[in-house]
This record gives C-alpha cells, sequence and structure tokens, in this order.
C-alpha cells in the first residue's frame, strides 16, 4: 500500500459551481495511471469523502493519465457549514488515500 | 472563413503580460475577451452585488484593453463585469469605463447588457413550470426566490451577438457563461458551433492551459474546421497534453458542457501540436437542445456574523482542545438563551479549531502533536445586533474557559482588541437551477450608450 500522493504528479481540487466539487488525479506515467485506476475503488473514496456513491461521478481518463471524480459539495460554496471557499483543501486529504 | 480572438488574461484584475498584449494587437484580433468574474470566491459578491478586485487595479487593466481594442481597431468585449455580472457591478464598470475615456480625452460607443432577473418575474416563471433545477440543485420556493437581494442569468452567445451587432466599440456585459463572450463572434461569423465553444471553453482562462499560465494572454483563430491555439508570451507553449487537461479545470464532467441552447461534446475531439507553442483541435461536436434555456444564480442574506479569535500555546490546552471546545459551545449556547430574547434556531455557535481540523472537520483524518492551536469562534445569528451579542457572551469564555473547575484561572492569546469582528450579513447561494426562454433575450435587456 502506498498514499496516492506518493504515487502521482499532482491532486488537484476545485469548485465545479457553487454546488460541486472536482478532483482531478494527475497521476503522470502510465505505470501510475493504471495503479490508480484500478486500486482506487470508487465505494471506497465514497466512503472517505462520506459522501453518497451514486452521485460521485468518476472517469478514467486513459489519454491525459488522469482519473477525475466530481460530487456534491458536503456543504453548498460558502454558507456557514463551508469550510474552504474554493474546495482547495480536498486535494490533500484525497491524496492521502492508501492504494494497493 | 477565419476569426481571431484575443483573450488577455482568465479574468480581468489578475493582470496580463503587456509585451504578449502587443504582439496579439500587432496580430490584428477580429475581438478582444476577456472575463470579469467568477462564481469562485463565494456568495458574498452577489449577494452585494459588488467586485472581488479592486476598482485601481482594475481601472489600470482594463484602461490599457481599452487602449489595446483601440489601436488593433475592433471591439472588446467583457463578461460577467465586476465579479459578479449584477446591475450595480456592471454600473461599477461603466463608471470606470467612462472615467478611463475623459482621462484619456477618447469617445467610445458602449453596449450594456443586463443580466438581472427581478425576483417577481423568477417567482412567477417558477409557478409556471419554466424554472428546473440542475443535479444538486437546493429545494427552493417562491418565498426564497423572493427573498434573494440579486438574481442574475447567464448569458450565452445569442446575447452576446446582439450587443456585438449594435456595433459597439465596448460591450460591457452582466453575467454571462464564461465561453460565450469568446464563442458569440465566431459562431455568427459561420464558424462550428462545436468548435466555437470548446475554444471557448480551453480559451476562458487564458494562458492558463499553457505552460506559463500566468502570462495571461492567448490568441484563438478559427478555421473552416479547427481551431488554433497559441499563447503569445515568451516561455508559454501550448501542447496537446494542457491544452486538453484544461477541459478538466472546475468542470464536474470534462467531456460534456452546457451552455444556454445546446450542450458541448468534446468526447472525440482531436489535439494535436502544430509546434512547439502552438495547438489545433478538430472534432468538437456541439448538439442543440430543444428548448433554449439560462442558468440563474441567486444570492440571499443567509444571517449575521461575528467572529471571535483566541489562541491556545499551553500544551494541555493544546491537547485537550476539542474538550475545551465543546464545553465552552454548550455552556455558552445556554447562557445565550438564558441573557437574551433569543430562541433555539435563532443563532449557532461554533468553534474551529485551527491546528486540528478547521479545513476539513469530520473528515479530517490525522491527528498532529500542534504547538499552538488557533481557536476561531464563529457566531451566526439571525440579526446583527443578536450575532453582536453572543459573541460579546463568547469573549469572555475564549478569554478564561477552564477544563477544570479547581485549576487556576487560565488566560489565553487574543489576538486584536476588540476581540470580536464583525462580519456584517453573509449571503448564501441559493439557485442553482434553468430558466426556460421563448426568446433568448426575453431575460436580458441591451442599451447604446456613448462614453
Amino acid at each position: 500500500m502506498a498514499e496516492l500522493g506518493q504515487i502521482v504528479e499532482k491532486v488537484r481540487s476545485k469548485n465545479a459551481g457553487p454546488f460541486w466539487l472536482t478532483v482531478d488525479i494527475f497521476c503522470g506515467s502510465p505505470e501510475a495511471y493504471a495503479r490508480v485506476r484500478d486500486g482506487l475503488e470508487t465505494q471506497a473514496v465514497a466512503r472517505f469523502l462520506d459522501t453518497p456513491v451514486q452521485t460521485l461521478k468518476r472517469f478514467d481518463m486513459e489519454d491525459l493519465r488522469v482519473v477525475k471524480l466530481s460530487l456534491p459539495r458536503p456543504a453548498v460554496q460558502g454558507t456557514v457549514n463551508d469550510r474552504d471557499m474554493h474546495g482547495a483543501a480536498l486535494a490533500a486529504l484525497v491524496a492521502e488515500i492508501n492504494i494497493p | 472563413m477565419s476569426v481571431r480572438i484575443l483573450i488577455p488574461s482568465g479574468a480581468l484584475g489578475l493582470g496580463y503580460d503587456a509585451t504578449a498584449l502587443e504582439r496579439g494587437i500587432a496580430n490584428k484580433p477580429d475581438l478582444i475577451a476577456i472575463d470579469g468574474g467568477s462564481t469562485d470566491s463565494g456568495p458574498s459578491y452577489l449577494g452585494r452585488g459588488v467586485s472581488k478586485y479592486a476598482r485601481s487595479s482594475t481601472k489600470i487593466e482594463w484602461a490599457g484593453l481599452m487602449d489595446a481594442a483601440r489601436r488593433a481597431g475592433c471591439p472588446l468585449v467583457i463578461g460577467t463585469a465586476g465579479t459578479c455580472g449584477a446591475g450595480s457591478a456592471v454600473d461599477w464598470l461603466l463608471d470606470i469605463t467612462r472615467e478611463v475615456l475623459a482621462e484619456t480625452g477618447h469617445s467610445a460607443k458602449i453596449a450594456v447588457l443586463r443580466s438581472d432577473q427581478g425576483p417577481d418575474v423568477v417567482a412567477e416563471a417558477f409557478e409556471t413550470g419554466r424554472v428546473t433545477p440542475l443535479p444538486a440543485a437546493p429545494e427552493i420556493d417562491v418565498d426564497l426566490i423572493q427573498s434573494c437581494t440579486n438574481i442574475v442569468a447567464l448569458a450565452g452567445v445569442e446575447q452576446i451577438s446582439t450587443a456585438l451587432a449594435t456595433g459597439a466599440d465596448i460591450v460591457i456585459a452582466g453575467r454571462t457563461t464564461d465561453t460565450a463572450i469568446i464563442a458569440a463572434l465566431p459562431i455568427e461569423r459561420g464558424v462550428d458551433a462545436g468548435l466555437a465553444w470548446h475554444a471557448a471553453k480551453i480559451g476562458e482562462c487564458g494562458a492558463l492551459c499553457a505552460t506559463n499560465p500566468q502570462s495571461g494572454v492567448l490568441q484563438v483563430d478559427f478555421e473552416d474546421d479547427a481551431f488554433v491555439l497559441t499563447p503569445l508570451a515568451d516561455g508559454a507553449h501550448a501542447t496537446p497534453h494542457t491544452v486538453s487537461a484544461h477541459m478538466l479545470y472546475e468542470n464536474s464532467d470534462p467531456y460534456l458542457l452546457y451552455e444556454p441552447g445546446g450542450v458541448l461534446d468534446v468526447t472525440r475531439a482531436v489535439y494535436e501540436a502544430l509546434d512547439d507553442t502552438r495547438v489545433r483541435v478538430t472534432g468538437s461536436k456541439w448538439v442543440p437542445s430543444d428548448d433554449y434555456t439560462v442558468k440563474l444564480e441567486g444570492a440571499r442574506v443567509a444571517g449575521y456574523q461575528t467572529i471571535v479569535m483566541a489562541l491556545l500555546r499551553d500544551r494541555h490546552y493544546v491537547a485537550n482542545a476539542a474538550a475545551w471546545a465543546d464545553d465552552i459551545v454548550a455552556k455558552c449556547t445556554a447562557k445565550a438563551l438564558a441573557r437574551t430574547p433569543a430562541s433555539e434556531g435563532d443563532f449557532s455557535i461554533e468553534i474551529r479549531l485551527i491546528g486540528q481540523n478547521a479545513t476539513l472537520g469530520a473528515l479530517e483524518t490525522r491527528t498532529s502533536d500542534a504547538v499552538e492551536i488557533g481557536a476561531l469562534g464563529l457566531v451566526t445569528a439571525k440579526t446583527h445586533a443578536l450575532a453582536g451579542e453572543i459573541a460579546k457572551l463568547l469573549n469572555p469564555y475564549l478569554l478564561h474557559h477552564p477544563l477544570t473547575r479547581d485549576e487556576e484561572q487560565p488566560t489565553f492569546a487574543f489576538p486584536f482588541s476588540p476581540a470580536e469582528i464583525d462580519r456584517g450579513a453573509i449571503y448564501e447561494f441559493c439557485l442553482n437551477h434553468v430558466l426556460r426562454l421563448d426568446d433568448p433575450m426575453d431575460a436580458f435587456s441591451l442599451e447604446v450608450v456613448d462614453g
């Protein structure tokens, strides 16, 4: 097992409008991409992010060697319960997911 | 057919590379297009109808672009003026424009496109079924719609084309999609809509689709069946990878982009390097929709907030900060209910522990042996006065609250006096819906003024 952040080039998280977050995992090499694509289970990500798997969108993009995850914001951007206006910090959390 | 668009940067206020802009002007563009806004900084800007960026900086950059367009002999268009694109933000930029014209001794024909929606009109549209939710939209009702301080609709290419057709030198648009200001002219001149929208999506952040992304300046050229991207700054290179990767940026779906009147599908797009700087793109597809809809954004007051901050450095308190904070919230909530007219539901008290889990809250998985912890107290209430009053109740707890009853009274570090920081009204985005229109201009207004 290894932390995702140790395997890939970069993890970026951003708002995709005020109601969605999107996480882009830039894997770099084809080997890292294959490892993330196969080792990162969508169910496990949903549990880790405490988000319903039904609304967790995932795109495995071989050309770019990117795995992209999009989810409804747990707190709508800027509401009292939102802690991260730009959705920037989710990347750090995803980078700490352990995969085989 | 060839159309050339010059994009100075991802947003007015972020700066642009002056040398690269000069190259762009020398290349004789058909249009200079720049975005003026975003929802990314949160609901307060739309709620209040104000710009995020400093007026001084905006004026200098806008004056530079007005000069550039005059010398290039082409129109200048800005979308989502003043961060949020509400009427007051459009007026703010119009005022800056007139000031620049007066100071430089020039005149210009200015088209002003407004995107503001009356809450009553939107409420009526909602009741007649013309307002429908997008994925992850909040529940809404007529009262909520009418409580919005600002509602805007996102204009598409039809409205921008109408504004450009006035022959204006400068188009100042309220809320538009980031892409519409770039896609409008090529579509008007017969470029394939798929190519135009795709180029616009790639180009909307300027040179962010290339290396040296902060240089800003990007040129987009349309050919019969392709578009070509050329970043103009020294050291900026577009590659098939940097360009195609930009479809990921702030998009929940990297292949489909919903716009007024249809959806862009880039599943089969092909990106090829022309040299080490330019990328040529083909294969983008536009799928028109049956109905013409525009997205709505609305913001309303969500309460009033006063914050208080204390710093814990004592090792014992750092180690037990969560228990300390929980106890304060419980005791202060009880005191607020006892000593103020407030009832439950009129206010909330929260303490976020900076250095522990303030960023991620319950999602945090790591624990740290922090040197110090910032205790950020948030008091949110239904009225301004109540938020201030309860923050004053919270103040002595954050200063002196002991973990155990019998210990000597502790004192923590306050960085400010007064310790309470009044944030005034706080806002929330409350619409993630589309409005169906019979005619694209139905929800927008256009006037042409001389400046």
